[in-house]
Order: structure tokens, then sequence, then C-alpha cells
């Protein structure tokens, strides 16, 4: 553990909301940036309370990522983090708070606002030996950075007939849920999922937070990592370490529905499933956690025992990731199916502001929980 | 034409080699085109061989090359064999790219050649991530990155020379200026037109360059060089020239008059380094026949081997996709064995 790191822990602990200071170039505005929304307080800026990573300690989703970016530039002096203000700032999110004084500018990269040129750049990087993980602020701005990923990370390996892989990570911030209205709240991971060549995660643990990246670096290939907003300030066990990034996770079994979310609304299907026993039924919750390749036999596996499926979606429902997993279960478990697959998607509209507005137009538990009895009543 | 004074190592014969062996090339791939032998899109570089061949002599076997979809040449000169590049054109496994790529998408490892890429100012963020990586790894070397004056109307353009500028990246932008993106001529998509002055506006030494002199673009190339190897960061070259052919095999060309292109035909790159040599007595007809002949032997070789080069399996279509696992079952680290 470097010294800067241990001193702003130390200086968080005596004055949560004075990370900034202890950091000692971060800015104070950084607290206050219209990226870190409200419900983020100031302290949870600082590193993980508890200082040794283990089995035994917890953080937030936010301190997870961090000890994972923190592990992983220690691990490999090939990895580097860039992408705009997460440096000096300290990440829009605060992800990466700290560790630039720990790891210094040429590490840990401030970039110009320029989308597709940082993102082709660490496509260069990687082509050119290097680990890069690049940090987009939101998936919305991921789109000025579309050709890049879908024309080059993409395709290389193939359209080189073999030759060129592209062993980069990008990782963005994705979700609605904060009011930051429809320019900072959608979800495109779905979109993303449809590419030939590229892995697409959500963690939506602490635990995966802090285990998907290094194997993510070690992929030979581009993997996208995307962190849904609500679930930064949200604390867990930090886990052992690496994860496996190839399976979806059964993160509770119930004989009578399978609940299937990923991201954000793996909290809200669990929420859902409480609920659900209350009531007297039992419902298998399904973490995708990884979204391409999609992991077909847990699911599978899992509505040949329930017979029923929910699929929660933040994504839209046309043409969406819910419409591609409906689809694979209609083909490989059809007969299995007692029930018509219900869909728990986000209202066809741009994401709005105001807070009742964004609250009806995403997957809620209440509606979680009345697809999954329209299941097993019909 | 100016007189040659670069690092470069090619001597007049060298560099008059190289840019036969382009348009010797070409031809036959029209040829070729038309007997449906080579079909999608297929770019010519006829006319403006100087460009490749004199910014090319100024880089050693180690730099790397990002080319566009009009790259045959910078392919070729960098010593992608004909044989590999030519089967990839005819779709074959033998092809650099197992013919998943075809005449805009020639990529080869061995010979630092990355793409062959086909979308208007795509390649240029990723020549500065290859010179990026270079620096942070203390590999003295340099990336060179042609692009046409179309790219640099994109967005792509100015994202990627601001950031090469700021991070001081070993990097030669080579603007291949020849006045026309597609059908579109430069003052009719570009305010100013000046593109030097523009790339200069980012920090970046920036100038002017007669790309039809192949003796003047190895010169500059090997001044930029040398300042970029010292460590004076990114440079630009705006290097003038004129295809003399349709934008593609798709166009008939009806955006510009014949009086024009025969107006350009007139300072033809190969007739003037050939006319310079003469008058230096530094080669005779009968040597000049010696060489078309070589030329002639390795682009009938080339188009032999794809001939008989069998195709790609078709149950090979998904292969590298995602990369295949290597020895020992981890994956392969191709981007590794090539550094
Ligand atoms: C992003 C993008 N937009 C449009 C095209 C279609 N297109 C192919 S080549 C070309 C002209 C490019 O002109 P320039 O950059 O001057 O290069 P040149 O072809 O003259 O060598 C266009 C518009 C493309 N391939 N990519
Ligand atoms: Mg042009």
């Amino acid at each position: 553990m470097s010294a800067g790191t241990a001193a702003s822990r130390a200086a968080s602990k005596a004055a949560p909301g004075d990370a900034s200071t202890a950091a000692g170039k971060v800015a104070p505005e950084h607290v206050t940036h219209e990226h870190v929304t409200h419900e983020h307080a100031a302290h949870e800026h600082a590193a993980p309370e508890n200082a040794a990573p283990g089995n035994a300690a917890t953080a937030t989703y936010r301190e997870a990522m961090r000890e994972a970016i923190r592990e992983a530039l220690r691990r490999d002096d090939r990895v580097f983090l860039m992408g705009e203000d997460v440096g000096a700032y300290g990440g829009c999110f605060a992800v990466s708070l700290g560790l630039l004084e720990e790891f210094g500018p040429e590490r840990v990269r401030d970039t110009p606002l320029s989308e597709a040129g940082f993102v082709g750049a660490g496509i260069g990087a990687a082509l050119g030996g290097m680990r890069p993980i690049v940090e987009i602020m939101t998936v919305n701005f991921s789109l000025l950075a579309l050709d890049q990923i879908v024309n080059n990370a993409a395709t290389l390996l193939h359209m080189s007939g073999g030759q060129f892989n592209v062993p980069l990570v990008i990782r963005m911030t994705t979700g609605a849920g904060r009011q930051l209205a429809a320019q900072h709240s959608h979800s495109f991971e779905g979109w993303y999922a449809h590419i030939p060549g590229l892995r697409i995660l959500a963690p939506a643990t602490t635990e995966d937070a802090r285990g998907m990246l290094w194997p993510a670096l070690e992929d030979p290939d581009p993997v996208l990592i995307f962190e849904h907003g609500s679930l930064y300030g949200v604390p867990g066990p930090l886990g052992s370490g690496p994860v496996d990034i190839t399976s979806a996770a059964l993160r509770r079994s119930g004989a009578d529905v399978t609940l299937i979310a990923y991201g954000g609304t793996t909290p809200k299907a669990l929420a859902a499933a409480d609920a659900l026993a209350a009531e007297g039924v039992e419902a298998d919750v399904i973490d995708l956690r990884v979204l391409r390749p999609l992991d077909d036999a847990t699911i599978m596996e899992s509505v040949g025992r329930t017979h029923r499926a929910v699929i929660v979606d933040e994504g839209w429902r046309s043409g969406g990731l819910s419409a591609e997993i409906g689809a694979r279960i209609a083909e490989h478990a059809f007969y299995e199916l007692d029930a018509p697959i219900q869909r728990v998607c986000a209202a066809e509209v741009p994401i709005p502001y105001a807070r009742h507005l964004e609250e009806a137009a995403l997957p809620q538990v209440p509606s979680i929980v009345a697809a999954a009895r329209e299941t097993v009543t019909s | 034409m100016s007189v040659k004074n670069s690092a470069g190592s090619g001597s007049h014969r060298e560099l008059l080699r190289q840019m036969l062996r382009i348009r010797r090339f070409e031809e036959r791939c029209v040829e070729l085109y038309s007997g449906e032998k080579i079909r999608g899109f297929m770019h010519l570089y006829i006319g403006e061989e100087a460009v490749a061949v004199g910014v090319c002599d100024a880089l050693t076997p180690d730099d790397v090359v990002v080319s566009t979809y009009r790259e045959h040449g910078h392919a070729l000169i960098r010593g992608v064999p004909a044989t590999s590049i030519m089967a990839e054109m005819y779709g074959r496994a033998a092809g650099c790219s197992r013919g998943r790529g075809g005449s805009m998408h020639i990529f080869d490892a061995a010979h630092r050649f990355y793409g062959g890429n086909a979308i208007v100012g795509g390649g240029l963020p990723v020549a500065a991530g290859l010179a990026l990586a270079d620096r942070m790894r203390g590999r003295n070397r340099m990336t060179v990155c042609f692009f046409g004056d179309g790219a640099m109307a994109e967005g792509e353009f100015h994202e990627c020379l601001n950031l090469a500028a700021l991070w001081r990246l070993p990097v030669l932008f080579a603007c291949e200026n020849n006045l026309y993106a597609m059908g579109t001529a430069l003052a009719r998509s570009h305010a100013q037109t000046d593109l030097a002055l523009r790339a200069a506006s980012y920090g970046v030494a920036a100038w002017p360059v007669d790309g039809m002199d192949v003796l003047a673009v190895a010169d500059a190339a090997g001044r930029a060089a040398g300042a970029i190897r010292a460590g004076a960061g990114p440079h630009f070259l705006e290097l003038r020239t004129y295809r003399f052919r349709a934008h593609s095999m798709y166009d008939p060309d009806r955006y510009r008059s014949k009086a024009e292109i025969e107006q350009w035909r007139k300072r033809d790159p190969i007739d003037a380094l050939v006319a310079t040599m003469k008058a230096e007595r530094e080669i005779t007809d009968a040597d000049l026949a010696v060489l078309e002949k070589e030329i002639s032997a390795e682009i009938e070789q080339a188009v032999a081997f794809a001939e008989q080069a069998p195709v790609e399996p078709v149950e090979d279509l998904t292969r590298f996709v995602c990369s295949e696992p290597g020895p020992g079952g981890k994956p392969a680290r191709r981007v590794e064995a090539i550094l």
C-alpha cells in the first residue's frame, strides 16, 4: 500500500468530507460535480475502509472497482488507465480517486474530450503490447466512440485473418435512477452485446466489480465493462480476487419462477424475490453477469426447473437484450414453459428527469413482482 | 526536381523500382478486376506512388504503418509479399488476411502493417495509440499514418492531432492530398484548403510537399522522421498529389475534366524520376527494360500464386472472431508475438 493511499485513507477517516485535501491535488469541487449525484456522500470518494483487500473486507462498489484497478496497475506495468478526468479529478464517479497520486500521470492518464480519439488510442496501445483500461464517462458518450469500438476493436482480429487481437478493456457507467435525464441515463449495453468480437460484462456485486477486471485484462480480445451508476455507493464484500467472466450466477434459488436480471436490475430482482417469497412464490434469480456471450446453459437449466421466466432489463423492450433472451428460451426451452415469458423493461421513452417519471419509466420491484405473479397464475 | 538529401537508404534506382512495382502491380489489378478475379471495392494509387515511396524511404523495418483502403502501394513497399496481397484480393486462404479483408484490408503483422482501414479517419487514433505504446515501452520507433484530404474533415482527425501533439507522440501524419474525396473537390468540402496550416494549429510541425516529386517527398519525410526520432513530437506532411484513375472501380469519374487529368499526367512521378536519372546518366533504357522485366516476373508470380491458392474452408467462417487458444490451452497472444 503506498504512502499516498494510506494517508488519504487515514485522513478520510478523520474527516470524511475532506478527502480531497488529503489526496493532495484533487480539487474539492469534485464532490459536487454534476456527475457525482446526491446519494454519494463525500466520504465514499476515499479508499475502502478496510485497508487490506481480502475475503472479509467490505467496500462500496466504487471502492471495489478502484481496488481492482489499483491491483491491476500494481500487477502489470503494461496496464494503464486512460479517460476523461480519471486523474486530477479522480474520475467523474470518483472511481479512480487517489490513483493519480499513487501511480502518476503516465499510468493514470487524463485525456482531452475526444471519445473516438482516446478509445482508438486505447486500441492502438493494445495492439502495441499495452493493457489499457479506457474509461468512458457514461454509455451515452460512448456513442461518439462507436466507430472505434465496433469498426476497429471488434473487427480487427477477424478482418486481419487472425493476426491482430486487441487486448483492451473499456469501462463505462450505464443506466438510470439518478435523475440525470435522457443524455446520461440510457442502457446501451444490449447494443454492444449485439457485436461479435466483444465480450460484455455487467458486474452487479462488489465482488464482481473487484474480480472481473483482471480476467478482462487477461482476455486477449476487447472487453467492455458496464457499471450501473446506482450501484457505486452500494456496500458489499470485496471478495478474494478474480472471478470467472464466462458464466451467469444463480443469486437465489426457488422452484416457481426464474427472474433473469443483470447489473442494476439484479438488486431489484432480488428484492422482488423477497416480496414474492412473502406471498409463497419462490424465485430463482439469475444475475447474467456476462451479456456476450450469453450463458444459455444457466438460463435453460433454471427455466427447465421453474418452467416460468421473467426477464428484467433496463434497456428498451423493442429489439433489446430481453428480446434476445426471450427468443433463446423459446428456441431451447419452449416445451418446458408453463406460461408465456414475461418481460419487465424500460418504458419506450427517453429517460426523463422528474423523479416520478423516471421511476415510472424503469423496471421496479412491484412491476417485477407483478410479472412473476402473472406467470404463476396464468 | 530536388536533390535527395534525406537519411533514407533508398537510392534513386530503388525509389524508381518501388514506384514501378506499385504502378505495374495495380495496372495488373485493373485487368484482373475486369476479368472478375478481383471483386468488391478496389482503390488505385496510380499517380500517387511518389508519396508512399518517398515517405517510406524514411522508415526502418521496425517502424509501424497504418494506412487506408488505398493501400496496395504502401503494403507492397513495406515488404508485404505481392503473393499474399494478390491472394487476399482473390479472397484466398493464402491472402494476408485469409480472404476476410480484400483489397481494402491488407494486414501484415510480420511487417508491422496495421491495415487497411476503410473508415475514413478511422486509422488515425489507432496510429496514435501504437505510438503511445512505443513511447510507454521505451521503444524507439515511429508510426506513419497515411490518410486522405477527405479525412481531415472528420472529427477523428482533429481529436487525434490534438492528442498526438499534447502527448508528443512519435507519429508522422502523411496526408495524401489528391484534391478529391471521392467526387468532392477539396474546395467544395474544406473552408480552409491550406491543410498544413490547419494541422499546424494543433502545435504540430507541418508543411506542404510536392507529392509528385519522390525526391522532395523523401527529403521532407527524412527531415520529419529525424525530428520525430529526436523526440520533437508528431509531424504532418501535406503531400500534394493526384490520382490518375477514378476513385474506385465503381466510379465513372464525372466530377473532373479530362483536361485536368491530362495536365496532372504530365507530372507523372515515375516519368519525372526517370528523366532526372537519365539526365544524371544514372539509368539507360536497357536498365529500365531489365527493371520492368523483374517487376513483371514478380507480379506474374503473384497472380499464379493467387490463381492456384485454395480458398478458406467455409467451416472456418467464424474463426478469429475471438482469439483461439494457443499451446497449452491459454489464449494465443498474437500482438505480443510481433512486438
Ligand atoms: C466514415 C466514412 N465515410 C464515408 C466513406 C465513403 N468514402 C470512402 S473513400 C471516401 C473519400 C475519402 O477521400 P480522401 O480522404 O481524400 O481519400 P482518397 O480516397 O482521396 O485517397 C469516402 C467518402 C467511408 N469509407 N468512411
Ligand atoms: Mg483525397
